[in-house]
């Protein structure tokens, strides 16, 4: 029977019918209502917030006091840059942020390209799944996680003894190990996503064309997932940056910038020293978001 | 039994088999988990030939192209290539290329560095390299385009350019996956002579996988008709459209026209399933004038005429039973039967048997 359902339309006058039709005919309108929320947290939240750092970076503080003197000046960067412990500890972050990158680089290519080319869709979404399952666990649990495996008598200890070697210990290889752990689903995801965009069929073009497994890999998948790897290095560089709390868990008496960050706030009390140093690793992501914008792999996010 | 060979030529046979094909597959078969894609093909094709794998989608004509470059290994069966036995030979050992169905250019390189590819995996010099790519990118007309990245391209220049990449390697058999599946009609049609004409040239055998019939009838001197993973039947292109061996290759090639059962034998005469091509029969609204010498004639009501610019199709009810799809060329524009009655009359010669069912 079609009689039941026959159409009815509602009036064409009914206020909220006209409004949707006006929202229908004005497309700009119709964005601006649903981007004008986020839009204006990101405008206040973030980058008031950075702006607001910048500008107490050119501060200081009462030495009597302590409270924070408005007057401008450049002393904390003259201090930053003058003198050498925040240079060496400068270094060391970005070594470390760089190490971290280029050890996640190395673990996860294998396994998002494993993920992308060789597995069913089934077991893809599985392995995805299980990529992204230790994001939902607390950062601090997966840090003492690797604190207790990395003690004198923890679990790597264990394993490394019978082969005659020792632990690494807590130290900067540690933060390395703990922090590569930590970030490695942001490198395992962009570069899956990467891939899996690769069509199978220039893979099976090169080996027809006469490359072998290895050639194919050097010339056609490297350099079309290379976009994706810097991606992924974005995450990792950037996390690794800004990380205080692991290198202060299994770290040692390792010092990375956000440690100098923490200390001013805290112990030192020195807020717009804090924003100063806190400026450092803004301006390096800066520069290396620019140097990864000319690869194309902003594009590729 | 009317079956004799019909009045037109059947054309030009390529040069008479030679010793050695330059494809020959036997007992062919590739199961994916519990589908079975290719189901037993024995094929053997010819040095120099342009050769078609017609077939609906899911016959297994990709699985077999595939498996003749090597990207899928065959469930039992082999591939020869020149009298050699390739089957567990990997592609990039395989004297084969391929152009994609989706072109497959690497989208980071230009176009030159796409065609010499092949070459410079092979370590072929560069002065030579260059040279050949030149060459290979002259004869499908892309002199000027060298520098461009893929991206750059219309869908025309892409597939010519996918061509130059494959020929540039002198292959002894070029694999082409439905070559002209993603160009619009106008696209086709010249690409279409011009793959033809360059078959020509460079004196390449030719395997092409397609679904469109036109396209296989027009292009091939050979087809081989694929239907659920087997071979229905392989001829030339008159062969296969004037002689399909089978109901569906009578369907799949052209229009199914066929009668069977009761229809057959009051028509034609005899029992079976009979094929007739729609163009082979004439129509008019003569119903008194008797069968002339060697035609054969029936009766009906047309149920539906279809105008189509060029020509009309009338679809037609005989009153011995079932229904045959005549076509007419627009000479006259549509004509008005009486009551819609007509004469069908056809030479005994183009009914002919086939197997299968209705």
């Amino acid at each position: 029977m079609t009689a039941a359902i026959t159409n009815t339309p509602r009036p064409a006058g009914s206020p909220r019918r006209r409004l949707s039709a006006y929202l229908r005919r004005t497309p700009r309108l119709r964005l601006g209502i649903l981007l004008s929320a986020p839009l204006a947290w990101l405008g206040v939240a973030y980058l008031g917030a950075l702006a607001a750092l910048f500008v107490t970076a050119f501060w200081s503080t009462d030495v009597f006091t302590g409270r924070v003197v408005v007057s401008w000046s450049l002393d904390n960067f003259a201090t930053l840059a003058r003198d050498a412990v925040y240079r060496t500890i400068t270094v060391r972050t970005v070594g470390v942020a760089v190490i971290v990158t280029l050890v996640d680089a190395v673990i996860a290519f294998p396994m998002a390209f494993a993920m992308a080319k060789f597995t069913s869709r089934r077991t893809q979404r599985l392995l995805v799944i299980a990529v992204m399952t230790p994001l939902w666990a607390s950062y601090l649990v997966k840090a003492y996680a690797w604190r207790s495996m990395l003690s004198g008598n923890g679990v790597l200890h264990w394993l490394l003894v019978p082969v005659g070697l020792d632990g690494p210990g807590y130290g900067l290889p540690a933060t390395v190990i703990t922090l590569s752990y930590l970030w490695l689903p942001y490198m395992i995801l962009p570069i899956y996503a990467g891939l899996d965009r690769l069509p199978d069929s220039l893979l099976d073009a090169s080996g027809d064309l006469g490359a072998r497994s290895v050639r194919t890999f050097l010339s056609v998948v490297l350099p079309l997932a290379l976009p994706a790897v810097i991606a992924g290095s974005i995450f990792t560089f950037s996390l690794s940056l800004g990380d205080y709390i692991a290198v202060k868990i299994v770290g040692g008496t390792s010092q990375l910038l956000g440690n100098v960050v923490y200390d001013n706030i805290g112990a030192a009390n020195n807020l717009p020293f804090a924003a100063t140093v806190a400026t450092v690793p803004v301006v390096i992501m800066l520069l290396y978001l620019a140097a990864a914008r000319r690869t194309g792999a902003v594009d590729t996010l | 039994m009317p079956h004799q060979a019909p009045d037109v030529a059947l054309g030009d046979h390529p040069p008479a088999a030679s010793a050695v094909p330059a494809v020959r597959l036997r007992g062919l078969r590739k199961n994916f988990g519990s589908v079975t894609a290719v189901d037993g093909v024995d094929l053997d094709i010819r040095p120099g030939e342009f050769f078609a794998m017609l077939g609906p989608s899911g016959s297994g004509k990709t699985t077999v192209l595939r498996m003749i470059a090597g990207f899928e290994q065959p469930t039992d069966g082999t591939v020869e290539l020149g009298g050699q036995d390739v089957s567990r030979l990997a592609p990039f050992d395989r004297d084969v290329n391929t152009v994609f169905q989706d072109y497959a250019l690497f989208p980071h390189m230009n176009v030159a560095r796409n065609v010499e590819y092949g070459l410079r995996v092979k370590g072929v010099p560069r002065a030579e390299r260059r040279r050949r790519a030149a060459d290979a990118l002259r004869s499908v007309r892309l002199d000027d385009y060298g520098r461009r990245r893929p991206s750059q391209l219309s869908g025309g220049q892409r597939q010519r350019v996918a061509l130059a990449r494959a020929l540039v390697n002198r292959p002894k058999v070029l694999l082409l996956d439905e070559p002209l599946g993603a160009l619009d009609l106008k696209l086709r049609h010249e690409m279409q002579s011009e793959l033809k004409q360059l078959q020509r040239d460079v004196d390449i055998t030719f395997v092409f996988v397609t679904h469109d019939q036109d396209e296989a009838l027009t292009m091939s001197d050979r087809i081989a008709v694929f239907n659920a993973g087997r071979i229905e039947q392989v001829g030339t292109p008159q062969e296969v459209y004037e002689r399909p061996a089978t109901a569906f290759v009578a369907g799949f090639v052209g229009t199914s026209n066929l009668l069977g059962g009761r229809a057959a034998e009051a028509v034609i005469g005899m029992a079976g399933l009979f094929s007739i091509r729609p163009e082979k029969i004439r129509i008019d609204g003569d119903l008194a004038r008797p069968a002339g010498p060697g035609e054969t004639v029936a009766t009906g009501a047309v149920t539906d005429v279809v105008y189509a610019g060029a020509i009309l199709r009338f679809e037609v009810a005989l009153d011995a039973g079932g229904r045959l799809s005549v076509v007419r060329q627009n000479t006259d524009g549509v004509p008005g039967f009486t009551d819609g009655r007509v004469r069908l009359t056809w030479r005994h010669e183009h009914n002919f048997p086939v197997t299968g069912s209705e």
